[in-house]
């Protein structure tokens, strides 16, 4: 294993973005990175540059406005990269489904990998798909690693 | 001597957990103007509320903000109670007391860890969240969800308090007391809190009334409103006095913030030895009619609900003011001539929530 790839499973930078919805999963997320539930210990930092970052965390529901935005974290983010959309609003929109400015899903704007449907996502939930997140990662670096050599 | 620059702050900044844009006019280190930029939290909410049945739209209405989710569901009930003339049992409204106490605790808790990060205070932040879980817990345990509980309803409340319970919160307040006090000295003792704090975005009292400031923003300015006094649920049969300061700066709304941490605490006890018995909830039949406005302070301020029902399944209008909408002016008076590093300690001293502000 390269030393980049080591590095990519060792330690992934986190960048977190609310598109909307209640903030509900927004706290949730960010009590995963405080002491009780702590995903650092996994090497996880949370970033506030995209640049950095390799999996971007996305709550809420997406309308035209924030979508623009998030189309735009994700394209700064380097390859590879993955994508979680935690809580039910950014997989389906949930009880906001059916109003007038909302795309039902943030995968109608960016690619979403792994989907956590919850109403908020529980923070054992969110730790469980950023595990999941860090062998995709691994999986889509050697995938990337091969495409360029 | 440069012209002037604008610097876009967000929407997407580490200091905030939820997309809000400034363009910032800057004239060297200091800022000449300030233009909000919202809209990308909107969903349409009271939009929905009118397709929607008027029992469904209490989800919606906890729905519009996760901190504050209690007290948005709590104004809700209350407002269709005054329509519908239900009269809401005793008990249940010592339990709304002590959920509403305990959403403002787990609010306050997190506003004063994100602060803490934005002055680059990283292990203050860690310490306050590592408190607030107690809070958490105790949500958990009483209540059944984190977040969303759904424990108010209208007609009363969902679930009851057993002995185990009661017991569970008592144990768990006093740990979140001892772990409080560590924090709260820290905040006040600190001189770097202070260098930051102290004397940044000066909001006088004329003005946070000409402005229409709410909530600790209002109280931070030595004015003492607090909606809490009106007396809905069962804040009128409890002690308790606004909580105020004089000296005007983000320092003086910081520490109202802190010992209104305090006072929940103790209204937490004191509903808890009042508690009645009797039953919880009251059936609720019929379809509201009629207009009704409800005022509710919620952690950041006042929350006004206006309802407007004409006897069918769902409501004719819906109209949520959320108090950060109130503390936008009062926010751009404040950033008017302030340095640029002072303007994430400066947005967070009002406690934006966006999520409430655009529904």
């Amino acid at each position: 294993m390269s030393l980049v790839a080591l590095s990519r499973k060792k330690s992934p930078w986190l960048l977190h973005f609310e598109t909307g919805g209640c903030n509900g999963c927004a706290i949730e997320v960010w009590a995963c990175l405080t002491p009780v539930y702590d995903v650092e210990r996994f090497g996880m930092v949370n970033t506030g540059n995209p640049k950095h970052a390799d999996v971007l965390i996305v709550t809420g529901c997406v309308n035209a406005r924030s979508g623009r935005v998030l189309r735009n974290l994700y394209s700064q983010m380097p390859e590879p990269k993955v994508v979680i959309a935690v809580g039910v609003c950014a997989c389906t929109g949930g009880i906001f489904h059916d109003s007038y400015n909302l795309a039902p899903g943030a995968d109608r704007a960016i690619p979403v990998d792994i989907y956590i449907p919850n109403c908020a996502a529980r923070p054992e939930a969110i730790i469980d798909s950023v595990l999941h997140a860090v062998d995709l990662l691994e999986e889509k670096g050697r995938s990337y690693d091969a495409r360029r050599s | 001597m440069i012209g002037k620059t604008v610097i876009p702050f967000g929407p997407q900044h580490a200091v905030f957990p939820e997309p809000f844009h400034w363009r910032l006019v800057m004239e060297e280190e200091r800022v000449l103007d300030a233009i909000p930029g919202i809209g990308y939290m909107h969903r349409g909410i009271e939009q929905l509320a009118t397709r929607m049945e008027f029992a469904k739209t209490l989800f919606l209405a906890e729905r519009v903000c996760g901190i504050c989710s209690f007290m948005h569901a709590l104004a809700y009930a209350e407002s269709l109670e005054k329509l519908m003339d239900v009269e809401v049992p005793p008990r249940a409204k010592y339990l709304r007391t002590i959920w509403a106490e305990l959403a403002r605790l787990q609010s306050h808790l997190l506003w004063i860890g994100l602060a803490a990060d934005a002055f680059g205070f990283e292990s203050l932040f860690m310490q306050a969240w590592r408190v607030r879980e107690y809070v958490m817990d105790m949500v958990e345990f009483t209540e059944g969800g984190r977040v969303m509980t759904s424990s108010v309803t209208i007609g009363g409340v969902r679930r009851d308090l057993h002995e185990e319970a009661i017991e569970f919160l008592l144990e768990n307040l006093d740990k979140l007391e001892v772990g409080f006090e560590e924090v709260y000295q820290v905040f006040t003792e600190d001189p770097l809190i202070k260098h930051r704090t102290v004397g940044v975005g000066i909001l006088s009292k004329e003005d946070s009334i000409r402005l229409g400031a709410v909530g600790p923003t209002l109280r931070g300015s030595g004015v003492a409103q607090d909606m809490r006094m009106l007396g809905y649920a069962a804040y009128g049969e409890l002690e308790f006095q606004p909580v105020v300061e004089d000296s005007c700066d983000s320092y003086a709304r910081m520490v109202v913030r802190l010992k209104e941490c305090f006072q929940s605490i103790n209204l937490i006890r004191q509903a808890i030895k009042k508690l009645p018995d009797g039953d919880v909830l009251v059936k609720v039949r019929g379809k509201p009619e009629g207009e009704v406005v409800t005022r509710i302070e919620q952690p950041r301020g006042e929350l006004l609900y206006y309802i407007k029902a004409n006897g069918t399944k769902s409501l004719e209008r819906f109209r949520i003011r959320t108090p950060t909408l109130s503390n936008l002016p009062p926010l751009m008076h404040m950033i008017k001539g302030a340095c640029l590093a002072d303007v994430p300690v400066i947005t967070l001293s009002i406690d934006t929530c966006i999520a409430c502000t655009e529904r």
